[in-house]
């Protein structure tokens, strides 16, 4: 009788700890949308800023940021994708292995803001690609390597080790293999792990501010040579750097980044849960 | 049949190259920040970097001391511990052995959540809401201390020491509990009895990619703590971190200046400090995985 009651106890602080975790959520995004959903219309979302940006819509950051991250993940997905294949289907136990394991493990540990620097020093200045989409997306990408790596590496282990055995007993070599008998059941995981990390990358801000950033640019980038104004960086200066903005203003622009980046979000998880429904092995 | 072979040598030749490019990359941070930071170096020694007292770059002369930087950090950071670390490990075993069903797929999806949303949102909420909290409840000059940054970076650090935990948690053998169960513990009494004990290395670990996450976050940090360069006695004061310095005074440097070098000197201590922790935390992983 003691020690049930104990664990009753215990649990309902269990609970009430799991509360304290998942209410700051809801509070999070109930005033955002709370707060934001009346200044969002279509003109807020389809036209220039003006009036220093205090007047006008948001069209040029979203554009920006729709072609920062498809930028990134042209660069992400087929490295971080090859990669997987090599460390699920190639790799063997050894040093080499474990390093690049190690590596990935750092790659997801780095700073966002010391990726920044890194995307200045390489692509900005030694590259001499300048300040523009280019060395904000090569930043993203690479920062976003290990998303894509963990995911397609997890979507091809699912896949189980008879359908290759199968397909080596009919006289397919390897690269054949994995073509035909393991990617294509892979795919749906791989593309959960891509979106997931466009999502990120749509959200960051701190690798974007030296790399591409433009502060107020009020027309669309015609190259990926460009400056670009992006979705994060705008919500931060609105925010901090300018005074007098509409608190309706800041908060549907807040509303629109995590709308974008919920909204890939919620089509990763439906990829995922139909995944698992259809998987019959 | 030749044609097919050749093709294949190509891919598998691509997929190696893709495979080892991650440690290039690694590597290829390292260098860059050590050409930049390096001629920052030549002039003032590491030591008198990190235990100057002060951070004056632009005036004259200019002096490059992160001590106060460093405490910053260290100070949001360990609020962010005492904020995150306890809950998190808590939310993790109510999740994994006590959320049942259709409640345990809400609680998940509301961490994911959590960690989907960007940090410059975060910090934009921080501003607006807790920031003029804290200002009215402990009647301050401002609310933009760090004690601001510990709350809304623990609440960034849970959903990572959360999953990791659970996954720590998940991965105790079934026969564990069961054991313990049919000793006659109850479900509590195995938990905090047995199973923690076996996850104790995963939860080490998972606490430590928290921590790691918390050092290295910065539009939150930036726009919530007050960024002021001194060196903190309280929670209820205005700091400022060092990922906050990179990223609020690297716009207004001229490149090829000594400021500018120092900045990317501050980026060397951050992957150095970001670099140990998480090679000691994936060895607790490893460790736990045999």
């Amino acid at each position: 009788m003691k020690t049930t009651t104990k664990q009753k106890i215990a649990f309902s602080i269990l609970f009430l700890c799991t509360i304290m975790v998942v209410l700051p959520v809801l509070f999070v995004l109930g005033i955002i949308i709370k707060n934001g959903w009346h200044g969002i219309n279509w003109q807020f979302l389809t036209t220039m800023p003006k009036d220093g940006m205090r007047g006008g819509g948001i069209y040029p950051a979203i554009v920006g940021t729709l072609y920062l991250v498809s930028l990134s993940i042209v660069f992400s997905l087929p490295i971080g994708l090859l990669a997987a294949i090599y460390l699920n289907e190639y790799a063997k136990d050894n040093l080499l292995t474990r390093l690049i394991r190690l590596a990935i493990v750092n790659l997801s540990g780095v700073s966002s803001v010391v990726y920044g620097l890194f995307g200045l020093a390489l692509f900005v200045t030694f590259m001499k690609f300048g300040v523009s989409i280019l060395s904000g997306a090569l930043t993203l990408a690479i920062m976003n390597l290990p998303i894509v790596i963990t995911a397609s590496r997890e979507a091809l282990a699912s896949v189980p080790y008879s359908f290759r055995e199968v397909s080596y007993s009919l006289g397919l070599s390897r690269w054949q293999t994995i073509r035909h008998s393991v990617l294509p059941f892979a795919i749906p995981g791989i593309l959960t792990g891509a979106i997931l990390s466009l999502a990120r990358a749509a959200g960051e801000t701190a690798p974007i501010l030296f790399t591409v950033a433009a502060f107020y640019l009020p027309k669309l980038p015609d190259s990926i040579f460009d400056q670009a104004m992006a979705l994060p960086y705008h919500l931060y200066i609105i925010s901090t750097q300018i005074p007098n903005i509409s608190t309706e203003t800041r908060y549907a622009t807040a509303l629109v980044l995590v709308g974008i980046v919920f909204s890939m979000n919620i089509i990763a998880v439906v990829i995922r849960a139909r995944l698992r429904k259809r998987k019959k092995w | 049949m030749k044609l097919r072979q050749i093709k294949e040598f190509i891919i598998e030749k691509l997929i190696f190259l893709s495979g080892i490019l991650s440690i290039l990359f690694v590597v290829l941070i390292f260098t860059f920040l050590l050409k930049e930071g390096f001629l920052f170096f030549k002039e003032i020694s590491i030591k008198t970097f990190i235990t100057g007292k002060y951070w004056y770059p632009i005036s004259d002369p200019e002096q490059f001391g992160i001590l106060p930087l460093i405490l910053g950090s260290l100070i949001v950071t360990l609020g962010a511990i005492i904020v995150s670390v306890p809950l998190s490990i808590a939310c993790a075993f109510y999740i994994s052995e006590v959320a049942q069903g259709r409640i345990k797929d809400i609680l998940k999806a509301g961490i994911e959540m959590l960690a989907a949303i960007p940090s410059v949102v975060l910090g934009f909420i921080g501003m607006t809401t807790l920031v003029p909290f804290l200002k009215n409840v402990f009647n301050l000059p401002t609310g933009l201390t760090a004690l601001s940054g510990s709350i809304m970076l623990g609440l960034m650090a849970m959903p990572t020491i959360i999953t990791i935990s659970e996954d720590a948690i998940n991965a105790v053998p079934k026969s564990y509990k069961e054991g313990a169960l049919a000793l006659g513990a109850t479900r509590w009494q195995a938990m905090y009895r047995v199973i923690i004990h076996a996850a104790l290395p995963g939860i080490i670990a998972a606490s430590m990619l928290g921590i790691g996450r918390v050092i290295g976050e910065t539009m939150a940090v930036m726009m919530i703590t007050g960024n002021a360069a001194v060196i903190p006695t309280t929670f209820l004061q205005p700091v400022r971190t060092l990922t906050a310095t990179i990223a609020a005074e690297m716009g207004e440097t001229v490149h090829g200046s000594m400021h500018y070098y120092s900045l990317f000197a501050i980026g060397i201590i951050l992957f150095v400090i970001t670099f140990i922790i998480n090679v000691t935390a994936d060895m607790f992983l490893h460790r736990n995985k045999k």
